[in-house]
């Protein structure tokens, strides 16, 4: 048979598959879910002790993120507190389905509980699925896998108040006023998009209404990248006032772009960045302000998360409290959510304070 | 001598090696679970390199079967949103694969343009309609019953059913490749294209054929790859087309054509996927693993040309 002839029948036979009805999105989503597989029948002891030796593995979105890396680390030390072990793995890429085959592999080895921070919440949805069929935990940290799939998520703060806060940040340092663009991560991170649907909803107030977004731009968490996107954004919007990056990667790569251009102390910057990371370009007054959670506490409250649970103090329910060490007591609200805290805001004033 | 000295049955001796190596050190390694995890981790690899082990043995390359993957999977993705039967989707995202691996093909045989340039061109350009399609989002939700296609293993049995299509197909191909004349045709093309000619057969007919074969399984791996991820999305399988033609070549297929089994590169095939599980299963960093497939790979094609350049000089000794 010829090539062409081939393709004619394939295309035939499309057609003729596409002229009977069948599966489609509105007969799926109107189906009923199925029942969660989580262990809530189990009922929870606030007061059983943390058991010793406890397997945790964290599996943050890529390991050469620094940030990531601080907060795994801090989680690690934690476990140490309640003589439990802790290891770091994962893939060199944030893409969605590197992190699959890591699940699988700290699935085989029988870990007690697996922390991760998600790529696609969705993507690593079924090999969690099949991790908590084998009794393993689940907390989600960082960036939150679909609640189904998961036991808990550790939310570094509220996503309202982290949006709503950025969007007052920069209105306060550009007069609530001109046009502004933000540059974020990958278009399917979670927190991100959370992120920005609140910014949205902030900026739709009437107090910002002389200011516009024009643009969400993705840097896709990869240095250069965010690099060029910054770049892009600068030629293809003259009258840019301000940039909000909430992620690290993209703050760092937007200022190191901004701070030997001539755009320096044109655009104003703000977003999420880690002290250690900015405080070269708040020194040289690219950046005024920026704003982060201590990710060395969200770690340390994950991996005494994912302790509580596999002890059986918390079973992910709303309401349940556990101790988290120094942190004190925290309580899980809606979802499965625990929340650090609010975020705090960086300046020339205080940034020496801080080492990470 | 030489049989024994054949690269493809060396792969198949390290193949054996690792696995007692993995047998041996990790007591979650050689276990019906994990073994079926590594092997559906495989399937969209494995599929496409059975297409692609026929076009390198005649002496061809397809670089763009990650983008044509990347675009199927979009597609599944948009079309799926849009509300359009799943059955309907699987299809055309195929046939999309196909046509895209048309195009490869007139470039390459129409035109006498060489397919690593070709292909190299298509990978940017198929890669950037598929953000025209679905742009930056990820679509989710798809029917359990076909996820479970992609992700399940056969029941009975630990092998995923893409594995299980793989098994089939690469019957299909090794009878195609090593029994039939059309088979020996690849070998005569890439051995020595102009000498196939003469000999009467249809060089770029047939390679047209292999172009259109490779697109079309790209795009069916675009929907097991979307299906099994349960995630739609542009970047989808971002660099697959390095890993297939590095078990492609690992398994002993010459880059210059007319060399080959499909036996040693489903060997190859294997041979990496167990090495990475093991590695990690083992906790080895991400940037270990990279470097040992990559020595690996080297070694692969730098051993069959030492021993044809040691050879001649041990038979040439007294």
């Amino acid at each position: 048979m010829t090539p062409m002839r081939l393709t004619a029948v394939t295309a035939l036979l499309a057609l003729g598959v596409a002229a009977c009805s069948g599966t489609t999105k509105s007969s799926v989503t109107s189906a009923p879910a199925p029942a969660p597989a989580s262990s809530s029948a189990a009922k929870a002891d606030p007061n059983a002790p943390i058991k010793q030796g406890l397997k945790l593995a964290f599996l943050p979105k890529a390991i050469n993120n620094p940030y990531e890396t601080i907060v795994d680390n801090a989680g690690i030390e934690a476990a140490k507190e309640y003589q439990g072990e802790a290891k770091e793995v994962g893939p060199s890429d944030a893409s969605a389905s590197s992190q699959i085959s890591y699940i699988n592999t700290l699935t085989q080895q029988g870990h007690d509980a697996i922390l991760i921070a998600a790529n696609d919440a969705n993507a690593v949805c079924g090999p969690l699925q099949q991790a908590r069929a084998k009794g393993i935990k689940i907390v989600a940290y960082d960036s939150d896998a679909a609640p189904e799939c998961r036991d808990l998520f550790i939310n570094q703060a509220s996503s309202e108040e982290v949006g709503r806060s950025q969007v007052k940040l920069l209105a306060g340092m550009i007069g609530n006023k001109g046009d502004i663009a933000i540059l974020s991560a990958t278009a399917n991170a979670t927190n991100q998009n959370t992120w920005i649907k609140f910014m949205k909803d902030e900026l739709g107030k009437p107090e910002y209404k002389d200011m516009k977004l024009v643009k969400v731009a993705y840097g896709d968490d990869d240095d250069q990248k965010s690099f060029t996107q910054t770049q892009g954004l600068m030629q293809a919007y003259p009258n840019l006032k301000g940039i909000i990056s909430p992620t690290t990667v993209g703050i760092s790569a937007a200022a190191r772009y901004i701070s030997g251009s001539k755009y320096k102390g044109k655009v104003v910057l703000t977003g999420l960045g880690t002290p250690n990371q900015m405080r070269q370009f708040v020194k040289d007054k690219t950046v005024a302000k920026f704003a982060l959670w201590n990710p060395k506490d969200l770690g340390y409250l994950a991996s005494y998360a994912a302790a509580a649970l596999v002890s059986g103090q918390i079973t992910g329910a709303e309401g349940e409290t556990f101790k988290a060490g120094k942190l004190g007591e925290r309580t899980i609200g809606k979802q499965g959510e625990v929340i650090l805290g609010p975020p705090f805001t960086f300046d020339a004033a205080n940034i020496d304070q801080f080492d990470y | 001598m030489a049989r024994v000295l054949r690269w493809d049955v060396l792969v198949g001796a390290l193949l054996i090696a690792v696995f007692a190596a993995g047998s041996l050190t990790s007591p979650s390694f050689a276990t019906v679970d994990n073994l079926s995890f590594a092997l559906g981790d495989l399937g969209e690899i494995a599929l496409i390199a059975l297409a692609m082990t026929m076009l390198v043995v005649a002496a061809e390359v397809d670089l763009s079967v990650a983008s044509v993957l990347g675009l199927s999977s979009a597609l599944v993705g948009s079309l799926w949103d849009a509300g359009m039967a799943i059955e309907t989707i699987i299809p055309l995202a195929v046939l999309t694969g196909a046509v895209c691996g048309l195009v490869n093909g007139l470039l390459v045989t129409r035109l006498g343009l060489p397919s690593l340039a070709v292909t190299i061109g298509t990978l940017a350009l198929y890669r950037g309609l598929a953000y025209v399609v679905l742009g930056d989002r990820a679509i989710a939700q798809f029917p359990p019953d076909y996820a479970a296609l992609a992700l399940n293993d056969v029941p009975g049995t630990p092998i995923p059913y893409p594995i299980a299509l793989f098994v089939l197909l690469a019957a299909i191909v090794g009878v195609v490749l090593h029994a039939t004349g059309f088979g020996r045709a690849l070998y005569a093309i890439g051995a020595q294209e102009q000498a196939a000619f003469f000999a009467g057969i249809r060089v770029k007919r047939v390679k047209l054929l292999l172009f259109v074969i490779s697109g079309t399984v790209a795009g069916f791996a675009g929907v097991v790859f979307t299906l099994r991820y349960g995630s739609a999305r542009a970047d989808n399988g971002v660099g697959i087309e390095l890993a297939v033609i590095a078990a492609v070549l690992l398994g002993g297929v010459d880059f210059d054509g007319g060399k080959g089994t499909l036996g040693g590169v489903i060997a190859g095939v294997l041979l990496i996927g167990l090495l990475r599980n093991l590695l990690m299963l083992g906790d080895v960093s991400t940037e270990i693993q990279s470097i040992v497939t990559g020595l690996l790979l080297i070694v692969s094609v730098l051993t069959p040309r030492l021993v044809s350049l040691v050879r001649p000089a041990l038979k040439g000794s007294p």
